[in-house]
């Protein structure tokens, strides 16, 4: 019985990708010509689409690279001939010019250039990105290029979409003030997975004074977990890999880093300052080591949650390529690649969907198990702690 | 390689978001939550021990009231027992008073048949000799209208009393 279920919800995925993956891959095509030629405003860019049909080479690592990078705009879908897509605002901080706030269609309309600044071409060390030339004629990126680009609308959507889960959530709570009510439904699945992350991992890993860290870790938790969750769905409130970019895991190891270092105690500042070895290690080997020691974990944070996000990412990506390399071989290759490229992004969605789960673990509990390292306290503060 | 290189804007938007979902759910989400659960499993805890403490309550109670209940059912066979004993001496002494009391009545009885017996058979005595003296009298007449029968008499009475004398 139990078996059927499964293979019931497995056909089910399968059909489900199987309507999903064209627009997938026309995503993935746009994504490619926008990132070769992001310039160029639509009707050229759709004859450029001919011309890569008709040559029916491709590009697998541009496209690839344009779908996991970032981009101006948000392509949604295409319906006919047109495209469905969010331009978003380019905000520039220039040392030339100040600050400057425009659309980005404004590209498009002004073939290419504006206010000075221009879309660095394929091949330029920055390509893809805003532009502008320095006293020297030299292509540089302005001081700041803070825009809204789709990463940070997805970052958005993820930040915004956590406090309306949470903050309803602890709604429930407050109409519920007596604490003698259980909750059903949604709010008791978020109490259940709330309490776990809570009971699990911060209260194990911190230790005695998890109070104090357990918002941090809970909002690191659920924030990366859903941004893992809505990286996988395939269609525009998600699809955008926040966690598979190096800039979004370095900002949550740094906080995990500055909460671990600033209410770190004494015991652990000694530990890195002046450690417990013999007098001729003392220094500076020991401080060296110790300091590289303090860099390194939230390092191993950062590059753990964004290569294995984008590892999954990617590799569901390639396998949607099939499909396009299928096509430029013959029809039949087609079919069979599709068949093929189905059931792996199925198995993948789900391995994904488990990865999702355990890099939000990892990431929390690690954090958590720093924190926890850097409040170890003297013996005798430590007996009166632990009651 | 730009995949590796952390960017600048994002790194901005990222660190203040986050920064500020973070205050937002640190204030009024996850510690709201938490507290509640907390609170609630106190309750849940609170509300069984007090379970238990009631159920011990009430095994007192349980324990108190067959003690009571044991104690009034010994009083109850020690009351009909005495009551018991009561009702049988009662009565034993009551026959034994009853005994007595026929003994003596009896016994006043035979004393007044006895007294009653000598009483006639005095009487009886009596009469009966006045009777045998009256009935001898009269033989006694009869008999000693001659002389010769008289003097016969004597003889023989004066025989009679030197016979019982000599015997």
């Amino acid at each position: 019985m139990v078996k059927r279920k499964f293979n019931i919800t497995i056909i089910c995925l399968a059909i489900l990708f199987a309507a999903i993956q064209p627009a997938f891959a026309q995503n993935a095509q746009e994504l490619r010509l926008d990132s070769l030629e992001t310039a160029q405003n639509d009707s050229v860019a759709l004859n450029a689409a001919g011309n890569a049909a008709k040559k029916k080479s491709l590009d697998i690592k541009s496209m690839i690279f344009g779908h996991v990078g970032d981009s101006y705009e948000w392509n949604i879908t295409k319906i006919g001939n047109k495209n469905i897509k969010i331009v978003l605002p380019v905000i520039l901080i220039s040392k030339r010019n100040g600050i400057h706030a425009f659309s980005f269609s404004k590209f498009a309309k002004n073939s290419g250039v504006y206010d000075g600044f221009h879309i660095a071409p394929a091949g330029s060390p920055y390509a893809g990105k805003i532009v502008e030339y320095d006293g020297n004629g030299k292509e540089v990126r302005p001081m700041m290029d803070i825009s809204i680009t789709r990463t940070t609308l997805a970052i958005f959507i993820n930040g915004l979409l956590l406090l309306i889960i949470i903050l309803s959530t602890a709604h429930w709570y407050l109409k519920h003030p007596d604490g003698k009510t259980s909750p059903k439904g949604f709010v008791g699945f978020m109490e259940m997975f709330i309490m776990m992350v809570e009971n699990e991992i911060v209260k194990e890993c911190v230790g005695p004074n998890y109070k104090k860290f357990s918002p941090y870790l809970l909002t690191a938790f659920f924030f990366i977990l859903l941004s893992n969750v809505m990286g996988l769905l395939p269609c525009f409130p998600g699809g955008i890999s926040i966690t598979a970019n190096i800039s979004i895991t370095l900002v949550l190891a740094l906080f995990t880093f500055f909460i671990t270092n600033v209410f770190g105690t004494k015991k652990y500042w000694k530990g890195i300052l002046w450690p417990d070895v013999p007098v001729a290690m003392k220094a500076p080997l020991m401080q060296l080591i110790e300091f590289i020691g303090m860099l390194t974990k939230p390092f191993a944070l950062m590059v753990r949650l964004f290569g294995n996000m984008l590892a999954g990412h990617m590799g569901m990506f390639i396998i949607t390529c099939l499909i396009f390399i299928g096509a430029t071989i013959s029809p039949v290759m087609t079919g069979a690649m599709s068949v093929v490229s189905i059931l792996l992004n199925v198995f993948m969605s789900l391995l994904e969907l488990l990865v999702a789960f355990i890099q939000a673990y990892v990431f929390t509990m690690l954090s958590a198990v720093f924190i926890g390292l850097a409040q170890e306290k003297e013996v005798g503060e430590k007996e009166v702690v632990k009651k | 390689m730009s995949l590796l290189l952390p960017e600048s804007g994002l790194i901005f938007w990222m660190f203040i978001t986050f920064l500020v979902v973070f205050f937002i759910l640190a204030k009024f989400g996850f510690p709201v939550i938490t507290n509640m659960v907390n609170k609630r499993k106190e309750y849940i805890d609170r509300s069984l021990e007090n379970a238990d403490k009631a159920n011990a309550k009430l095994a007192d109670i349980q324990k108190a009231s067959d003690e009571i209940v044991s104690k009034a059912d010994k009083e109850q066979s020690r009351i009909l027992r005495e009551a018991a004993e009561e009702r049988e001496k009662i009565i034993s002494d009551a026959k034994k008073k009853a005994e007595i009391a026929a003994q003596k009545e009896i016994a006043n009885a035979k004393e007044t048949i006895k007294l009653q017996q000598e009483e006639a058979t005095r009487s009886l005595r009596r009469d009966v000799s006045e009777l045998a003296i009256e009935i001898a009298e009269k033989i006694l007449r009869k008999k000693l209208d001659s002389e010769g029968e008289q003097m016969s008499m004597v003889d023989r009475m004066v025989d009679e009393a030197v016979n019982n004398k000599l015997n």
